[in-house]
């Protein structure tokens, strides 16, 4: 295992250290607990957005702490969800009165740390809604298993719920809209390689040089099902049917269509991707209103990619246009 | 023998080693099925037990799980962190004040703390988690309750719960990350039940030794 670390156990605590010491102009580190804040919190009168889940994911979540996204990212091991006692100060420390949206990406481990938080902030208080978002449609059989996870939509929830926040939007408003956005993403992912979490040192499965696996999560668990090496566009169209499928995006509509690195993907091979998409969406008469392109739900240094799909309206137009400055994402200001 | 606070700490701290020594295999179990980090999360989080134990030790075995269940809830996460702290919380207040616990408070301890883990987690027996585990586990230990002897009822619990943990092998998941693999998460034990038979036969021990001169 090569890593630019220094030991494997400080991963997180340095790389957060590094990140307040980059970013002071947005952000303030809160080492133990560790949590990251905007450094304008509590803003008053405004809805707070809080939002946390294992390390490994960079820029999920810090990368989106700023004005018109995230007033609080809760960062916890790699791969593995904060603990209450980070995320019920972080919660109560943004809180300006007019409640807090926990945005929860639905794992197991996400969920449970996540809901006892909420439950503690409660009676200590705070009012917290919760709005789990599970977009991976790899995830066939959600009877059966712990229900979709939560993968690149978590951006597009935090945008433009931060957008509604930021203008001013009541709780129950602001969670409406990002319950809104969760229903109408859909996304699915591909891994040309493992990745190797530090304290484990060993890839997190094992995959021949030839061979790719479908539908994976961004834990660097394995996928739904192991296939041959394919070119960029049978890929691409692998990843992009079911999601449309499961969508229902018709003719006439517009999308975001979001393509996003699992972290060890250049940006190049990204564009590759978006291009094939693009045109299958406009095969389709779909209109690619808007786009994003680049490394934002990583999986460490994973080779590989997702996309995803979300049904715009006006509504969502103008949010996602409006202005955002956080360390990964900034325009309009 | 009794079980008293003695034996509680000694379950925690054996609880401890045991999580420092199977820290690999726990990973190993892992990466197979889920994300790699059980046996880390565990392995810190009972070390953060021991810091507690240190800081401020505790007067009864309940108050002794009690300490136990907020260092792992705090200090695990993933899923494991709530649940065994849930487990551990539950188990404290089902022991209460008490100062020694016999069998068959020890068995009502072993129910509540299944049941917390059920109630938290909401899987079901075969689902391929912990509960599959801790349901053997518990229902050996109510058996072994009947004759008045605590001792006899940990090994019973320990002895079902490391058969239980053998028994998730060809399961397929149903609950936690696991699920996600479908068909292909057969073939491997679940750490979950790995773990929680590792520390069922950490009481055991703690009771042998607190049998005899440590």
């Amino acid at each position: 295992m090569k890593k630019l670390i220094n030991d494997p156990q400080s991963v997180v605590d340095e790389s957060v250290e590094g990140f307040g010491l980059a970013h002071a102009d947005l952000v303030t580190v809160h080492a133990d607990p560790k949590y990251v804040l905007r450094t304008d919190a509590p803003v008053a009168g405004k809805v707070a957005l809080v939002s946390g889940g294992g390390s490994g994911h960079e820029p999920l979540h810090a990368g989106f702490v700023g004005l018109g996204m995230l007033d609080a990212a809760v960062p916890g091991a790699v791969f593995t969800s904060p603990t209450p006692d980070q995320i019920i100060p972080a919660t109560t420390a943004v809180d300006s009165g007019a409640g807090v949206i926990h945005i929860v990406k639905n794992y197991t481990g996400d969920v449970l740390n996540f809901e006892t938080a909420a439950e503690m902030a409660q009676a200590e208080g705070v009012h917290v809604r919760t709005v789990l978002v599970n977009d991976d449609v790899a995830v066939e059989d959600s009877l059966y298993t712990a229900g979709r996870r939560g993968v690149g939509g978590t951006v597009l929830v935090e945008k433009i719920a931060g957008a509604a926040a930021e203008r001013g939007d009541d709780l129950e408003t602001v969670l409406a809209v990002a319950e809104r956005v969760n229903r109408n993403v859909r996304s699915m992912g591909v891994a040309l390689s493992a990745c190797t979490v530090p304290h484990a040192g060993a890839p997190s499965f094992d995959l021949a040089d030839d061979e790719i696996e479908i539908g994976i999560g961004i834990h660097g668990e394995p996928g739904r099902h192991r296939i041959a090496m394919e070119n960029a566009d049978g890929i691409t169209d692998r990843l992009l049917q079911p999601v449309l499928e499961d969508l229902r995006v018709d003719s006439g509509e517009k999308v975001l269509l979001f393509v996003n690195g699992m972290g060890g993907t250049p940006q190049s091979e990204l564009y590759i991707v978006f291009r094939r998409a693009a045109q299958i969406l406009n095969d389709r008469g779909i209109t690619v209103q808007r786009s994003l392109v680049g490394n934002f739900v990583t999986s460490l240094e994973m080779q590989g990619c997702s996309i995803s799909v979300l049904r715009l309206d006006d509504e969502f137009t103008e949010l996602w246009d409006a202005p955002v400055h956080t360390a990964a994402l900034r325009w309009g200001i | 023998m009794a079980l008293d606070v003695t034996w509680a700490v000694q379950w925690l701290r054996l609880s401890a080693e045991a999580m420092a020594k199977h820290r690999s295999e726990l990973i190993e179990l892992d990466r197979a099925i889920g994300d790699s980090d059980h046996g880390e999360n565990m392995d810190r989080g009972f070390k953060a037990v021991l810091q507690k134990l240190a800081e401020s030790p505790p007067e009864t075995p309940g108050a002794a799980l009690k300490l136990a269940a907020m260092a792992l809830m705090s200090k695990v996460g993933g899923a494991a962190g709530p649940l065994y702290g849930t487990a551990y919380l539950r188990a404290a207040t089902a022991m209460g004040e008490a100062g020694e616990i016999d069998a068959q408070l020890l068995s009502e301890a072993l129910t509540a703390a299944r049941d917390g883990v059920v109630a938290r987690g909401k899987a079901e027996p075969g689902d391929k988690t912990m509960v599959d585990a801790w349901t053997p586990a518990v229902d050996a230990a109510r058996k072994a309750a009947a004759d008045g002897d605590p001792a006899a009822v940990l090994e019973a619990a320990a002895a079902a719960a490391e058969a239980g943990a053998v028994a998730t092998d060809p399961l397929v998941a149903r609950k936690g990350r696991a699920s996600y693999l479908g068909e292909r998460s057969a073939g491997h034990r679940d750490p979950g039940a790995a773990s929680t038979a590792l520390l069922l036969r950490a009481a055991v021990e703690a009771a042998d030794h607190a049998a005899g001169p440590l």
